[in-house]
């Protein structure tokens, strides 16, 4: 037993080491020329949007035919600080005019994979339609940039950002790799949907084809404005609902990497069976998995019992065993693990539920109970049909609430079902919830909290909130706006309650030793536009 | 010898005790001829008696997570291992036995009761109502049980209560189309004629002479449906439509851990396999060992 588990630390070991020592021999190997990337993808592609989706299931099959205005540094992406240009040129701009206007200069010499070549016009036109969206045009990023005043193009190699006050989450949101820029002549001559069915960028790769529900093809496109890339031929991303049916194709060499994570049973697994011929990429992950009470139902209206439910719940001893069965991970506050706005492990355990007592947190959940009332009440938490991490995490939770005495059924509905009870029919006690971003902005990651929010799902108005969170948003200082960040942390998960974190995720990325020039980044979303991928067979 | 001195119950009288001796037998014979089927009820009381004392027979708490041994593999103290929360696997089989034979025996008798009823009654009114039924269950017959059964759930939800429903009403139909064709043999036996001259009521007609003379074809799919549900209901869990975590159940054990851990700690998904195929075999060998006592031509053999 003992020899079984040494082995297979050994084995996990050699796998994470192979992967450390692949990050830093990458850049010492010369990148070979060739071949196809076979990716799997496990959801599907409601449409080519970038700026309307939310999901993987179309940024990962996509997002090679596309560029960015600004990007986080393919050769450094777990850093939420550093940002290349993509489309423009030299280094991401500083700001002038106090913080408050940002001037892009744009590559000369780019094509779209039309043809036409791409300007400033280009890129104007694209920010316009994320940005000020006319009515009915939907953008996911909108509430990204309320910073934002205007946006001109005076030339076509200069755009320039005005924005309404200096903000620290202006540069992030650019970086984010929904951000496609599209053509001004698509969006004029075809309108604002045409790019939900159909592609043209100015990405590293061309379309090629998609059968959909099974794959989305792609092949080298030779003008690609960074020199000498992509190095592969082409691309091919394919549709694999089932977590066993990408496992078992990257096992079996039909797949040789996919960019969600997998849980840490499947990465042992994998290595297990492939030795060195499997590598493996760990991050942290910017997704958290929360439970949110729904203030309009009792007693959740009641702080004492949104605080109980938080008490009752063991982070730190949930950590070490989900970790090993799940894709979460570290115990955090409202911000980003280890990023300089987020709480440090001192300041965690004052808050309500992360003391390290946690039978002096659970005496104090039953007590609160108590006076509200609800000694051992019944409510139903409703969760998503979707094994990792929700599923996994809804059943640990259950058990963490037996123990202050609390009936709690699973009410597990598929994506679809799950969300509308979220946003329309709002007929939950408890639901699991989730904040997943991308680029690394804790500035407005955290608007999740606010009760106006649009993916709030809480049903409370908190204006304290609301001002707290524009004040900190239009400080310059960043010793203050950590300050803030705390004062609208506390209030989130200790004094109010509204809505309470479980654990962070941990993505964890095996793929096959031959995929060379990938790097890990902090978010599924991230990192894939291949262009730096290249396969050493 | 005194009053007080009698025994409470006064000694079986001979008759009873050869009543008790033909009963014995003729269990003893049954079981000779028939010994698939008599495994087969062996397995079912036995699954019974756990789900009635899984309470009392089980040592640990079937929901409780104790990842201080989680995917242990079955040891002495954990004989069928536990699952990735660190549950025990046998206590969580124990108490699924109880999901499993509660959805079962619902399911079966009231899909089973309802398709005698609506078979029994087409046959007997025959004409448009016949017609005009039989082209409904026609309907719901053209769709395999766990299309509809799927169908069913994802317009209710999950859940006990809805996976009942959605496995009760394809078994509906199957049944009365098998009660039916019985049936409609009976409604020309002059007796149901007699009945009716003698102006009796059609309920009464319906339930006093024409039911119990379908009870063979009935009692075959009521034990051939309890199997069914079982299975039904372990597919539903399995696809995570059925009965939600941490209620202890088949299907959702298998869901659970399955896929994930099938290479590393096969027991996880061994045991609960296992279960399910035992609970369908030994339902399915009682239901046609039921059948072969019940049928006349197989019985003279």
């Amino acid at each position: 037993m003992l020899f079984k588990g040494l082995k297979k630390a050994a084995m996990i070991g050699l796998g994470v080491a192979i992967g450390a020592g692949f990050t830093l021999s990458a850049e010492a190997e010369t990148p070979k020329k060739g071949g196809v990337l076979n990716i799997v993808v496990g959801s599907k592609i409601p449409s080519y949007d970038g700026h309307q989706e939310t999901t993987f299931g179309m940024i990962h099959p996509i997002r090679p035919f596309y560029s960015l205005l600004i990007r986080i540094n393919p050769d450094n992406p777990s850093s939420p600080t550093d940002f290349v240009c993509d489309l423009c040129e030299g280094a991401v701009p500083n700001p002038t005019d106090d913080g408050k206007t940002y001037v892009f200069k744009i590559r000369k010499g780019v094509k779209f994979h039309n043809g036409a070549a791409l300007s400033a016009q280009d890129v104007k036109a694209t920010y316009d339609k994320i940005v000020f969206p006319p009515k009915g045009v939907p953008s996911s990023r909108k509430a990204f940039f309320k910073m934002v005043d205007s946006i001109s193009a005076p030339n076509d190699t200069t755009v320039v950002f005005k924005l309404k006050y200096a903000s620290g989450a202006f540069i992030p949101a650019v970086a984010t790799p929904f951000n496609f820029v599209y053509s001004k002549a698509d969006l004029d001559k075809h309108g604002y949907s045409w790019h939900m069915k159909n592609v043209n960028g100015s990405g590293a790769f061309k379309f090629v084809q998609h059968q959909p529900g099974a794959f989305v093809e792609g092949t080298r496109y030779d003008g690609y404005h960074h020199a000498g890339k992509p190095y592969l031929d082409g691309y091919k991303a394919i549709s694999a609902p089932k977590m066993a049916t990408r496992l078992n194709a990257i096992r079996g060499g039909r797949a040789d990497i996919e960019f969600r994570g997998f849980p840490p049973k499947a990465r042992d697994d994998l290595v297990k069976a492939l030795g060195d011929k499997i590598t493996v990429q760990e991050s942290d992950w910017n997704c958290a998995l929360f439970f949110t009470p729904n203030h309009k139902k009792k007693p959740f209206d009641d702080a004492r019992v949104r605080r109980a439910l938080s008490l009752a719940v063991d982070r730190w001893s949930g950590s070490k065993y989900l970790s090993k069965i799940a894709i979460v991970k570290t115990v955090g506050g409202i911000a980003f693990p280890n990023h300089p706005l987020a709480a440090t492990k001192d300041e965690l355990m004052k808050l309500a539920g992360y003391g390290p007592d946690i039978k002096a947190n659970r005496a104090e959940a039953k007590r609160l109970l108590k006076e509200a009332g609800q000694e051992g009440m019944s409510f139903t938490l409703l969760n998503r049909g979707v094994d990792q991490p929700y599923k996994v995490v809804g059943t640990w939770l259950i058990d963490q609430w037996r123990k202050v005495g609390l009936k709690v059924k699973q009410d597990v509905k598929p994506s679809g079902p799950f969300f509308d009870s979220l946003r329309k029919k709002k007929d939950f006690d408890v639901s699991i919830d989730f904040n997943c971003q991308s680029v690394i902005n804790p500035l407005v990651d955290v608007s999740k909290f606010l009760g106006s929010a649009g993916n709030n799902y809480g049903s409370y108005a908190d204006p304290v909130l609301e001002d707290l969170f524009n004040k900190m948003n239009q400080e310059a200082d960043p010793k203050k706006v950590r300050a803030m960040m705390r004062t609208y942390e506390k209030r989130i998960l200790d004094e109010e309650a509204h809505m309470a974190l479980t654990m962070w995720w941990y993505k964890i990325n095996p793929h096959r030793s031959y995929v060379k020039g990938w790097k890990t980044a902090p978010s599924h979303y991230l990192n894939v536009s291949l262009d730096n991928i290249w396969l050493d067979k | 010898m005194t009053v007080s001195e009698l025994p409470n119950s006064a000694p079986a009288t001979l008759e009873e005790l050869t009543e008790q001796r033909t009963w014995y037998k003729s269990a003893l014979g049954l079981a000779r001829r028939q010994p698939l089927g008599a495994a087969g009820l062996f397995v079912v009381l036995t699954m019974v008696f756990m789900a009635v004392f899984a309470d009392v027979i089980t040592p640990y708490d079937p929901e409780a997570n104790d990842f201080e041994f989680m995917l242990a593999a079955p040891n002495s103290t954990y004989w069928l291992g536990t699952d990735q929360f660190g549950r025990d696997q046998l206590t969580r089989i124990i108490y699924g036995a109880r999901t499993a034979l509660y959805v079962g025996f619902v399911c079966a008798f009231i899909g089973a009761f309802a398709g005698l009823v609506l078979g029994v009654a087409s046959a007997y009114f025959g004409g448009m109502f016949d017609l005009l039924f039989q082209r409904v269950m026609d309907v719901f017959m053209a769709f395999p049980l766990i299309i509809l059964a799927l169908a069913v759930v994802s317009i209710l939800g999950t859940g006990t209560s809805n996976v009942i429903i959605a496995i009760t009403i394809p078994f509906i139909p199957q049944c009365a189309r098998v009660v039916r064709s019985s049936a409609l043999a009976i409604r020309e036996i002059p007796y149901v004629d007699a009945a009716r001259a003698m102006g009796f009521s059609h309920k009464r007609i319906i339930l006093r002479h024409m039911v119990p003379n379908v009870m063979a074809p009935f009692l075959i799919m009521l034990t051939t449906f309890v199997g069914q549900a079982i299975l039904l209901e372990a597919s539903l869990s399995y696809l995570g439509l059925g009965v939600q975590e941490p209620t202890p159940a088949w299907g959702l054990m298998l869901q659970g851990g399955a896929e994930e851990y099938a290479e590393s700690a096969p027991w996880v998904a061994i045991f609960p396999g296992l279960a399910i195929t035992l609970a369908v075999f030994a339902f399915n060998m009682f239901g046609d060992a039921v059948r072969d006592v019940l049928d006349p031509k197989l019985r003279s053999r």
